[in-house]
């Protein structure tokens, strides 16, 4: 088996030159010249992901060679479109232009750092993804207890453009559901390892489908429910349906029952349309979620566009990636700066701006490779809690991608997700590659020979794990 | 637990086939309609990357630009602020433009096919060079007077219009609409400000933003008369055949008066002195026998029921002006009305007539009965002051022949020297008019008319007036209007004695 090590690092090596590309021509369009020093972010970028990728040769050598240089790419032009809306900023007030680690671009550059360092530390500790087991029921709680904190948090600490899904520190504040969606898909994998007979087994027929027993849909429903109170709660739809979607995709890659799927679906959408009636009839907790609906169901519309909290933002970004087009103004000549919250929810709207659709569609492209890989690290993995957690988080990263850029084309209603990788944001962009981290894992233990498990291996010393996972087996002999 | 991995593949990869889809729909089937919509602020930006065309009168800005530091580079800015505004309309960042700033918005922004070739020189020498210049028909002098003495007036009357015209060529001399407001604070870049100042405008009960003198139409009183009249002349009247006149007329259940009693009382009055007393009861007579179809076809000839008319530049667009009416003047069954035939002879019952329209009739009379087409612009200058166009003036209609012009204006000579428009009266010009005070709400005062001519003493048709002061107190309501219209003619005409 080949560790095809040296084709990642080539592949790297192609993202960091096009990420140069992008900031020399972000100057020529902002400064009418590139400068000598354009390609120094771009260098940056290329020590910390070179840094990621020695780490990964030494403790994963097996591992997908597609996904660094992937993320790679996505994470180096969000930087650099960070860093371009930085300048423009400093043109337009007449400031001197700011240094390589100071505005939104430089501390996404920090931010890459330490979440760069947090997926080594992750690669260098968990030699063997199935010791992440152990600790499920831990993950479980902390996952809950980070989805809740908003929900339960005043809104003064808590929300942020009508949606509450954050902790505000100050100055500071963090996503904590981005980190929970790792816990969660942990804990949902190990839970679903062990009930996975029960769940496929034990059921009942129902025109032709194979529907479970009621006690067994306990859990399920206490998922449905968190999700609704999440998106009551926390106003948000996109982040109710990441949570209940990972949950229902792991049930049904567990149990291999299309049931679970159909009974995940009607109960999400008549969840969401029970809610959409309430919000029309009654109101209160419903009503940020009608509001929503109805900017999505007619954006153009004077009264949607002109009310607190309309459909502003959602036009303004419709109305630039429109005028970019097919080929976009190019980097760093559209007017990104009309475009409300354009460094975090609306950063795709401003790239497709400067893009155009081509250069959006490249883009949707490379996420679907890195969500396709991952689902491919999957079904190589020979391990059931392997192929749970790899295929929950990469289909959780797909869908969350779904979500935002559906809801800034107009696809969906318009969520407060952050677009992985390009939002600023320490939370989102640390929690995204200690996502990539874990999928490295894991595909290395698919792609790598059947011997290179970690148990062989003297660094997993005092914390060997268990070749069967945790438990499992007993539990599935119980009735 | 490989195959619903497969499948979960399979979902996403038709997730992002939809996201693909939609991006299309966005980007490529809806670009134009979102790069060009009027919420895209790119389009607005891309209006203030080069000055604006400037609005000249005489040589003077009353339209400009002033350089800012904000994203949009230039501030229109009236320094002549109440004074033009009906005239100049506005132009602000979000709100629609109006007046000549919208009708000729395409030439002042540069975006006209006129500056084609000025747009293709840009293109190679990097420069953004401004729109074109308009330049006005407007006089200075006669707008300054018309300005000053309709919000000075004796009457202290709060609303009413003034428009003077060369009758020789259509070119607007002065417009004035009372009140007004001033442009600037609809043109600032704080949008948020320009809308408040917008909607406090628009709730102003006084309705400064309505232009009177194009876009109000009252009931004339008796200017009106100069139509019966010239249906007169046209039918076979001359100045000095006898019309019966009385104290008083009945026609169908309608009562005639006259203004006061000592006005045409006897039995017969000739149609000269029946217009230089505007007697009332001569007038219904001579509507009711003429007939409907007379009066209405006269009525039209000088341009009542055009909806058409638009005062600005004569190859077309401008100040649109409301169409003047005669009202039915019929019975339900569609015969001839003649109560009402004989109250709208003396300009009552449902005729309504605009100043414009007023001013058009003295011109008409004065031009010696051929209508030119009023005008606002007379050049277009591209950025280096090229002329681009020069108005060439055009006869609108042509409603009377030479006798009947000359008839109708010896008749209004005789008004304004021996008759009800006395104040009109210059030195050093020969003016004609008629004047009209004309009832319409109950207990509310009447408005005050003049339309009026000026010859000089070359024996020229320097100018035409309409003059219109809305609910006058005091009593003879039109001899305010009369006054003004006096002063505003002689100002045109470059003679500012009393």
């Amino acid at each position: 088996m080949k560790t095809r090590r040296n084709a990642e690092l080539g592949l790297l090596a192609f993202a960091m030159v096009l990420v140069a590309i992008y900031g020399a021509t972000v100057e020529a369009n902002q400064f009418g010249e590139i400068r000598m020093t354009f390609w120094v972010p771009a260098a940056l970028l290329s020590i910390l992901f070179l840094g990621l990728h020695v780490v990964v040769r030494y403790t994963a050598p097996y591992a997908d060679p597609v996904l660094i240089p992937a993320v790679a790419l996505i994470n180096g032009l969000g930087v650099g479109f960070l860093r371009r809306l930085d300048l423009a900023r400093a043109i337009a007030a007449k400031q001197p232009e700011p240094g390589i680690f100071a505005g939104t671009g430089g501390r996404q550059l920090a931010w890459t750092l330490g979440a760069l360092i947090l997926a080594a530390i992750l690669l260098l500790v968990v030699r063997d993804h199935k010791v992440v087991s152990r600790y499920a029921y831990t993950l479980g709680l902390v996952g809950i207890v980070l989805v809740m904190i908003p929900a339960v948090l005043p809104s003064s600490l808590s929300e942020v453009n009508g949606a509450k899904l954050w902790i505000r520190l100050g100055a500071f504040s963090i996503q904590p559901g981005e980190f929970a969606k790792l816990a969660l898909v942990s804990f949902f994998a190990y839970y679903l390892v062990r009930k996975r007979e029960v769940l496929s087994l034990a059921s009942r027929r129902v025109l032709g489908i194979d529907f479970p027993r009621g006690r067994d849909l306990g859990p399920v429903v206490t998922v449905w429910l968190l999700s609704l109170l999440v998106l009551v709660f926390e106003k948000d739809l996109g982040t109710a349906l990441l949570y209940f979607g990972l949950f229902v995709v792991t049930l049904y890659v567990a149990t291999e029952r299309a049931s679970w799927l159909i009974i995940g679906l009607v109960l999400f959408f008549g969840g969401v349309y029970v809610a959409y009636l309430l919000g029309a009839s009654v109101g209160g907790p419903f009503a940020n979620f009608y509001d929503r609906a109805q900017v999505w169901l007619d954006p153009f519309a004077t009264a949607n566009y002109d009310r607190v909290g309309g459909s502003y933002q959602l036009v303004q970004g419709l109305l630039a990636m429109g005028t970019g087009g097919l080929f976009g103004s190019g980097p760093g000549a559209g007017s990104p700066g009309f475009v409300p919250e354009v460094r975090t929810d609306f950063i795709f709207a401003g790239l497709g701006e400067e893009l155009g659709l081509f250069g959006l569609s490249a883009l949707l492209i490379v996420y679907l490779l890195i969500v396709e890989r991952g689902l491919r690290a999957a079904l190589a993995v020979r391990d059931s809690f392997g192929k749970l957690v790899a295929g929950g988080l990469a289909f959780t990263l797909g869908l969350q991608v779904f979500v935002i850029l559906g809801g800034i084309t107009g696809l969906i209603p318009l969520t407060g997700q952050t677009t992985p990788f390009l939002s600023a944001g320490g939370s989102s962009l640390m929690a995204n590659w200690l996502l990539i981290a874990m999928l490295l894992r894991i595909s290395n233990a698919a792609r790598g020979p059947a011997a290179a498990g970690a148990s062989d291996r003297p660094a997993g010393g005092p914390k060997k794990a268990p070749t069967q996972l945790h438990g499992a087996m007993t539990e599935v002999i119980k009735p | 637990m490989n195959a619903p991995l497969r499948r979960a593949s399979v979902v996403i990869l038709v997730l992002f086939a939809l996201l693909f889809a939609n991006l299309n729909w966005v980007q490529a089937y809806k670009a134009d309609d979102y790069r060009t919509s009027g919420l895209n602020r790119r389009v607005v930006v891309a209006q203030y990357e080069r000055p604006r065309g400037v609005i000249e009168v005489d040589g003077q800005g009353v339209a400009e630009n002033k350089a800012t530091d904000d994203t949009l580079k230039y501030l229109r800015v009236y320094p002549k602020k109440q004074e033009y505004a009906p005239v100049l309309g506005y132009r602000p960042v979000s709100l629609a433009a109006t007046g000549i700033e919208n009708s000729e918005n395409d030439f002042l922004s540069g975006e006209s096919d006129k500056l084609f070739a000025d747009r293709v020189k840009d293109m190679f020498t990097g420069n953004n060079t401004g729109g074109g210049n308009v330049l006005l028909t407007l006089n200075t002098k006669a707008q300054d007077t018309a300005y000053d003495e309709m919000i000075h007036n004796e009457r202290g009357a709060k609303r009413g219009a003034a428009v003077a015209i060369d009758p020789r060529t259509g070119a607007i001399q002065a417009m004035v609409s009372m009140p007004s407001f001033d442009p600037n604070p609809l043109a600032s870049h704080d949008e948020k400000a320009a809308g408040a100042a917008y909607e406090k405008l628009l709730k102003d009960k006084s309705q400064p933003l309505l232009n009177r003198a194009t876009q109000e139409t009252l009931p004339p009183g008796s200017t009106f008369k100069t139509i019966i009249s010239a249906a007169a002349l046209e039918s076979g009247y001359s100045t000095s055949t006898e019309i019966p006149a009385g104290r008083s007329y009945t026609q169908s259940g309608a009562v005639i008066h006259n203004a006061e009693d000592e006005v045409c009382p006897s039995d017969q009055v000739t149609l000269k002195e029946a217009l230089t007393e505007s007697c009332n009861t001569g007038f219904a007579q001579l509507g009711v026998k003429l007939g409907r179809e007379k009066v209405m076809d006269t009525a039209k000839a000088f341009g009542f029921e055009d909806d058409k008319l638009t005062v600005g530049n004569l190859d077309g667009g401008g100040l649109p002006v409301a169409a003047s009416h005669t009202g039915a003047i019929a019975n339900p069954d569609g015969s001839a009305d003649l109560g009402a035939l004989a109250q709208s002879s003396i300009g009552q019952r449902d005729v309504r007539m605009t100043p414009v329209q007023g001013a058009l009739i003295a011109a008409t009379v004065a031009n010696g009965g051929k209508q030119m087409r009023p005008y606002l612009v007379q050049k277009l200058l591209s950025p280096d002051r090229r002329t681009i166009y020069t108005a060439d003036p055009k006869v609108l209609r042509d409603p009377i022949n030479s006798q009947v012009a000359d008839g109708l204006k010896e008749m209004m000579f005789s008004v304004v020297e021996n008759g009800t428009g006395k104040r009109a009266q210059n030195r050093g010009l020969d003016i004609g008019g008629k004047t009209g005070t004309a009832d319409n709400a109950e207990g509310a005062d009447p408005h005050g008319w003049f339309i009026g001519f000026a010859f000089n003493s070359k024996g020229e048709a320097v100018s035409a007036a309409c003059v219109m002061l809305e609910n006058v107190s005091g009593g003879h309501a039109s001899a305010e209007a009369a006054r003004i219209a006096g002063k505003i003619m002689a100002a045109a005409a470059g003679q500012e004695g009393d």
